[in-house]
């Protein structure tokens, strides 16, 4: 299955990180909170008025906007 | 002497252990990122004097925000004698990288794995003994919170004390291996030592969230939250505040007063009228302070103000915002000082500012102060209460208005991503604290500024000698006189005047000063504004109250957080321009209306 953004899965989805193409600060501050290439990550809901989405990764819940969400491809499980 | 510096990421209760440590008081809260300061507190330890630091939570030693800095440069210019590491339990999977990264450094560290009681929940094990051998560092389980595992940790701290940081932390990135190697690592250590279950089991936050981030209801209920506050604020606080002002006034005519009856009369009226009055009639308010800050301590307790800013972000966002401006702004209902300080997560400088020119429309505390004494006094007690919340609505009207004019000057695409921390309960304890905590900055501020004030405010309306009190001919009469025609037109009094210009120092004054130059307190008080002002120009005055300058530690803030007088000033002018209009627009329309 080909990889796909992050921010185009459906809440309840779950998906294998494969690349996080951010640089700098926010590249640092992901791989801090768990964005790491092989990790799983689970879509758990979006926000309305296309908010946030709060992904899970292992035991941490995060927020991120749907243009970094956009940045980071995942494969679906 | 010997220095320990507590270290960790956000949110892990670095400073929840500070005050169980150091017996203090810093403010706690479920939201990564409340500690931007470095504090400092004296313990004893064995038998040394030991200096304890409490530092900002970090992502990791490269972090570019401004609370990320201070650590850097805290850790460059003084070495610790001993790195307190405290990491959260059930994220041990991925916090091991910030503790490989500090151990690449050479400090002396001892770890502890807070939140031990969560991860037990989760269902996650972790072998402290295993993992503290493959890493080399003691490593102890705690509950920072609860205090399980507090007196091992202690005596571990205690000895470890003995040895001192064998290196320097200069250099520090230098020093840093590169992510692939902490990587490798951090699996050789959590492959023998931890266990997390694949799957959460669904727990109490899910389900909670479930509700209180509902597509649809999320909004409704977050609205539906705040307007209960209120209206609990109102509810229990206004009677509360009565009950001690009548107290006070009782106090005053059977021992103050005649206690005083043998002094000159004008020391008498100094004393009774002027600092009696004007503290007393402020005074009143500390119960309904303790009252409030126990409600927001609740609310940043549990951590919905992530929820918050997941449920506010996609609007912030077309202001020019994002979710943690609101979080800010919901801080700022407590203090507006601590809310701009908080700005500090945010790496866009451009967010910063746009953030900080809206935290002073933020009706704090001390303005809510103002509001209930005269809602009380000039509407029934049936839409007292709404009228109050008429004034949060404005508050946030004010800020949405700012951020929409002055988003393009400041423009950022700064990222948002956020931790989401699960629900916690407060504890009894740490709700005591921060009552005691918000009393004594009370106490504080009055004997720093209020004082002063109704001081000030009652010379000015007793002096000349010649001039009857507080009529025309004082210099308080004479500078209303010259201020008159700039208020008229708002419908704000020459009496008003003055108070409003006191409040320019905080907001605390207002009322005192409202005392000393009625020369009535308390309940009296309250009468003679309903006989004075009818509630248009009631409503006038609150909004004007409301949207300038909140007080000159807040200017002070301003100035120190953006490090910019020219946006210090502006902050002033602006919050002046938009008070006065606002108020203007109010007055006029309702008289035009024929109210």
């Amino acid at each position: 299955m080909p990889a796909v953004a992050l921010s185009t899965l459906v809440p309840g989805e779950s998906a294998t990180i494969v690349a996080i193409h951010t640089e700098g600060p926010l590249h640092q501050r992901l791989l801090a909170m768990g964005f790491r290439a092989g990790k799983l990550i689970e879509l758990i809901r979006r926000a309305r008025f296309s908010g946030p989405l709060q992904v899970r990764i292992g035991t941490t819940d995060i927020l991120l906007r749907q243009n970094e969400a956009e940045k980071i491809l995942v494969k679906k499980t | 002497m010997k220095r320990i510096a507590l270290l960790g990421m956000p949110n892990t209760g670095k400073s929840t252990l500070f005050n169980r440590m150091t017996g203090a008081s810093a403010r706690v809260g479920n939201w990564p990122g409340i500690t931007v300061e470095l504090l400092t507190g004296k313990i004893i330890l064995g038998e040394d004097i030991v200096e304890l630091i409490d530092l900002p939570g970090i992502y990791d030693l490269h972090g570019f925000s401004e609370d990320e800095q201070v650590v850097r440069h805290f850790l460059h210019d003084n070495v610790p004698d001993l790195a307190l590491i405290v990491l959260n339990a059930t994220q041990i999977e991925r916090q091991l990288s910030l503790l490989l990264q500090l151990k690449n450094i050479n400090l002396n560290m001892v770890v502890l794995l807070n939140m031990s009681d969560e991860a037990k929940k989760f269902g996650i094990t972790i072998d402290a003994a295993k993992m503290s051998e493959a890493l080399g560092i003691p490593i102890f389980l705690l509950s920072a919170k609860y205090g399980a595992g507090y007196d091992v940790a202690l005596q571990a701290v205690t000895k470890a004390l003995r040895y001192t940081t064998p290196g320097l932390a200069e250099h520090l990135r230098d020093q840093l291996k590169s992510d692939g190697q902490i990587e490798a690592e951090m699996a050789r250590v959590l492959q023998h030592s931890v266990q997390v279950p694949s799957r959460l089991p669904d727990n109490l936050t899910d389900h909670l969230d479930r509700l209180m981030l509902h597509p649809w209801l999320g909004l409704p209920i977050f609205f539906g939250i705040m307007y209960l506050l209120f209206q609990a604020i109102f509810f229990f606080g206004q009677p509360l505040q009565n009950g001690v002002s009548d107290l006070l006034t009782w106090l005053r005519d059977t021992a103050v007063a005649p206690l005083l009856s043998s002094l000159p009369v004008v020391i008498q009226g100094l004393l009774l009228d002027g600092i009696y009055n004007g503290l007393s009639t402020v005074a009143a308010f500390v119960p309904l302070i303790v009252l409030f800050f126990l409600f927001m301590a609740i609310v940043e307790d549990t951590g919905y103000l992530s929820r918050a800013a997941f449920l506010m972000d996609a609007l912030m966002a077309k202001m020019g915002l994002d979710g943690r401006s609101f979080v800010m702004l919901l801080m700022g209902f407590g203090c507006n000082v601590p809310a701009l300080m908080g700005t500090r997560v945010m790496r866009s400088r451009s967010l910063r500012l746009l953030t900080m020119l809206v935290i002073p429309f933020s009706l704090c505390s001390a303005r809510l102060q103002v509001f209930v004494f005269i809602t009380a006094a000039l509407f029934s007690p049936k839409t007292a209460p709404l009228v109050l919340f008429s004034l949060y609505l404005f508050s946030f009207a004010t800020a949405i208005l700012t951020a929409l004019l002055f988003k393009r000057f400041l423009p950022n695409n700064e990222p948002f991503v956020l931790e989401l921390p699960p629900y916690r309960f407060p504890t009894l304890r740490q709700l005591v604290l921060r009552g005691w905590h918000e009393v004594y900055h009370f106490i504080h501020r009055a004997s720093k500024f209020i004082v002063a004030g109704v001081v000030l405010v009652w010379l000015l309306t007793h002096l000349p000698p010649s001039a009857a009190p507080a009529s025309a001919d004082t210099f308080s009469g004479i500078l209303g006189t010259w201020l008159h025609p700039l208020f008229k037109p708002i419908g704000i009094t020459a009496e008003l005047t003055i108070a409003l210009l006191f409040g320019f120092v905080a907001k605390e004054i207002v009322i005192g000063s409202l005392a000393v130059i009625y020369g009535l307190g308390g309940q009296a008080l309250s009468h003679s504004l309903a006989l004075q002002l009818d509630w248009v120009q009631a409503y006038s005055f609150m909004l004007f109250t409301l949207i300038y300058t909140p007080c000159l530690s807040t200017i002070a803030t301003l100035r120190s957080e953006s490090k910019n007088n020219g946006f210090m000033m502006f902050s002033i002018v602006w919050s002046l321009v938009l008070a006065w209009l606002a108020s203007f627009v109010f007055y006029q329309g309702a008289r035009a209306l024929g109210y």
